[in-house]
């Protein structure tokens, strides 16, 4: 385990190097090296989950240890989904530094392994599983957001350096953050959910981590917050188009089910012509 | 080229014509009499006056010319630098010439090498990258801004030449919905007309701003049409949707604090030309390293070319060496008198034993440098010392 571990630290490593290489030279097997070695760690970093789980008989959701390496295995996920549906190439510079300082970190912590009874292990596994992947999908968001103040700044600014280039347009980058958010924000509700059914219960009564549930309602209050003023916006801006018979009106796109909802809440039933 | 074709001194030749270039790539037979038959075929075929060009015609020969048509065709003997439809140019031309049968196995080497120098170049450095000119400037920016400019709106205030410019520009990369707006409304009518967009009226901008995402403006007006106040209502409304202001005009048309508000994008003519300006440096900066790739391309070019050559060479350096030592071998026996047969057989070997083993050396050097980059100076350099011309 500790030998597949040094490897997958290794492989991150190496991508993360060749990925801020790319940032410099713009050698596209640079990315493509980069690529395949993220991929290699993660196939290892799933082996590690998976020794873990067998040695331990339940998921690895218990300890600090296991937290951050599953934290880290999801942040690689959410990376390798978006890197194949976006393409964009310098996303990984962003990203990737996270994943690895999150798994680097967890090597330092206690390797012990905790028991969990079958009976609430079923709610353990389904909160840390969906609050995990959605924390990812935020994470997401924070290095797509940090390529977004650099690429808004530049535009502002008006001196166009190197990362003007290499960056994104603020719309894709606007895209993926909104996506990341669609995706993210009902896992963490539905985790929270799952959260509260977890403790409840293991403790036979109504009771939370007040730690924990501060930071919690604080995430999911600013990723809410956030997810409804863009539908707004995103409504708003849909329903000027069509009031001015715009020909692009009836081109929704990829539009969420979320949205959809959030739609229906803001002005109900909605009135598009 | 069916007239050059009539030339028996040229044995293979491509016409590379352009907008502000004539070139000529020709394998000859007689350098010198090449050179003229090409010029006389440029006389005839334009009927000018003999040695009427003579100024403007340049020659570059062997090492030069294959330098010349690499860097032609990489776009860096181009005026703008790094513009990309050379290449398509030179590759038309190449193919006219190959379809004629004008091209031999030397041209034919040639011109696919100048396209994969092309290439490396393009690949390798970012000589191409960034725009040149303010209306491809101002359409990269709002790429920047928008990502795709696909059904993305654009107004435009004041009809004068240069938004109708950036406005066809933004066009062509895919902006569907235009608004024409100016002072007379006529005008804007007749510019929407050729645009095939909507006019609107002068005093109509604030609303219409809600729903345009790029603004062009370049009219004569004396004070700021598009003020702070004005954008700060308009951004409120639009909830935050990005908007891209492209201000022409001089004096101003939008007063330039409102690129201090969220989501309001503000260059004017002057900022778009520090960003050619930047561009075009950059562009020259990277041209050094294109011009270095070249260099290295023409020394393999070279080394192929007198790859042809080596063979030529060594058996002309044999055929003197051997010539050589006849003479000498007749001139010994002839002093020497009556020689028996075995004595004769002695000396000859000796004589052949040495000048074998004095070539065996140099010969072998010459074809392990032939592959190395300076190669071809090899094969100059032993021409020359042994006078084999």
């Amino acid at each position: 385990m500790k030998f597949l571990f040094g490897v997958t630290l290794s492989c991150y490593l190496l991508g993360m190097a060749k990925y801020f290489l790319y940032l410099t030279i713009r050698r596209k097997i640079l990315f493509i090296i980069a690529t395949v070695f993220i991929a290699a760690g993660f196939v290892f970093h799933t082996g590690i989950l998976v020794l873990r789980s067998i040695e331990t008989g339940h998921g690895p959701y218990t300890t600090t240890f296991e937290y951050y390496t599953f934290f880290s295995w999801a942040i690689v996920l959410v990376y390798l989904v978006a890197e194949v549906r976006y393409k964009i190439k310098d996303l990984g510079s962003f990203v990737i530094p996270i994943a690895f300082i999150s798994l680097a970190y967890a090597v330092f912590q206690s390797w012990h392994t905790e028991t969990t009874e079958p009976v609430i292990r079923f709610w353990l596994t389904i909160h840390r599983t969906l609050s995990f992947i959605g924390y990812a999908a935020l994470t997401l968001t924070f290095g797509v957001g940090i390529m977004y103040i650099i690429q808004e700044k530049q535009l502002k600014s008006k001196h166009l350096g190197a990362f003007y280039y290499r960056l994104p347009s603020l719309e894709v980058l606007d895209d993926i953050n909104k996506k990341a958010v669609d995706v993210g924000f009902p896992l963490i509700t539905f985790g929270f959910i799952s959260g509260i059914i977890w403790a409840w219960q293991r403790d036979g009564y109504f009771s939370l981590d007040f730690k924990r549930t501060i930071l919690m309602i604080i995430t999911w209050t600013i990723y809410g917050t956030l997810l409804v003023i863009s539908c707004m916006s995103c409504y708003e801006h849909h329903r000027f188009r069509c009031k001015s018979q715009d020909s692009t009106c009836r081109d929704q796109g990829e539009v969420s089910l979320w949205r959809k909802t959030c739609r229906g809440i803001i002005e109900c039933p909605p009135k598009i012509p | 080229m069916n007239v050059l074709q009539r030339f028996p001194e040229i044995k293979e030749k491509v016409i590379l014509s352009t907008c502000n270039r004539v070139e000529i790539y020709a394998r000859v037979g007689n350098v010198d009499e090449g050179v003229r038959s090409l010029k006389d075929f440029i006389y005839k075929y334009h009927r000018i006056h003999d040695g009427e060009l003579e100024n403007y015609f340049y020659t570059y020969f062997t090492e030069d010319a294959i330098e010349h048509l690499f860097k032609v065709s990489s776009s860096l003997d181009s005026m703008v630098v790094g513009e990309p439809q050379i290449l398509g140019q030179v590759k038309d031309a190449y193919t006219y010439a190959k379809e004629r049968k004008a091209t031999g196995m030397i041209l034919n080497q040639l011109f696919e090498k100048a396209f994969s120098v092309a290439k490396k170049v393009r690949t390798e450095t970012r000589i191409a990258e960034n725009a040149v000119s303010i209306s491809y400037v101002a359409v990269e920016l709002a790429k920047k801004i928008f990502g795709e400019l696909e059904g993305k709106t654009v107004m435009i205030i004041g009809a004068g030449e240069m938004s109708e410019l950036a406005a066809r520009h933004l066009i062509s990369n895919g902006a569907r919905n235009i608004l024409v707006s100016n002072r007379t409304f006529e005008k804007a009518v007749e510019l929407a007309r050729e645009l095939k967009a909507s006019a609107i009226r002068f005093d109509s901008i604030e609303d219409e701003l809600v729903r345009t995402d790029i603004v062009i403006s370049s009219t004569g007006a004396p004070t700021f049409i598009i003020k702070k106040d004005m954008v700060e209502r308009v951004i409120h409304q639009r909830r935050n949707r990005p908007i891209f202001f492209i201000d022409i005009a001089v004096p101003r048309d939008v007063e330039p604090a409102i690129n201090e508000i969220e989501n309001v994008y503000l260059y004017d003519i002057d900022d778009l030309q520090h960003v050619v300006d930047a561009n075009v440096k950059e562009r020259e900066k990277e041209s050094q390293k294109a011009v270095k790739i070249v260099e290295k391309e023409v020394g393999q070019f070279l080394n192929w070319l007198d790859g042809l050559e080596i063979v030529p060479t060594i058996t002309a350096l044999r055929e003197k060496a051997e010539a050589i030592r006849q003479k000498e071998l007749e001139e010994a026996f002839s002093k020497l008198g009556s020689v028996s047969d075995k004595e004769r057989l002695v000396i000859d070997n000796l004589s052949s034993a040495i000048v074998n083993k004095l070539l065996h050396t140099p010969t072998m050097n010459l074809k392990k440098q032939i592959e190395s980059t300076d190669g071809h100076w090899y094969i100059k350099v032993v021409r020359h010392l042994f006078d084999l011309e």
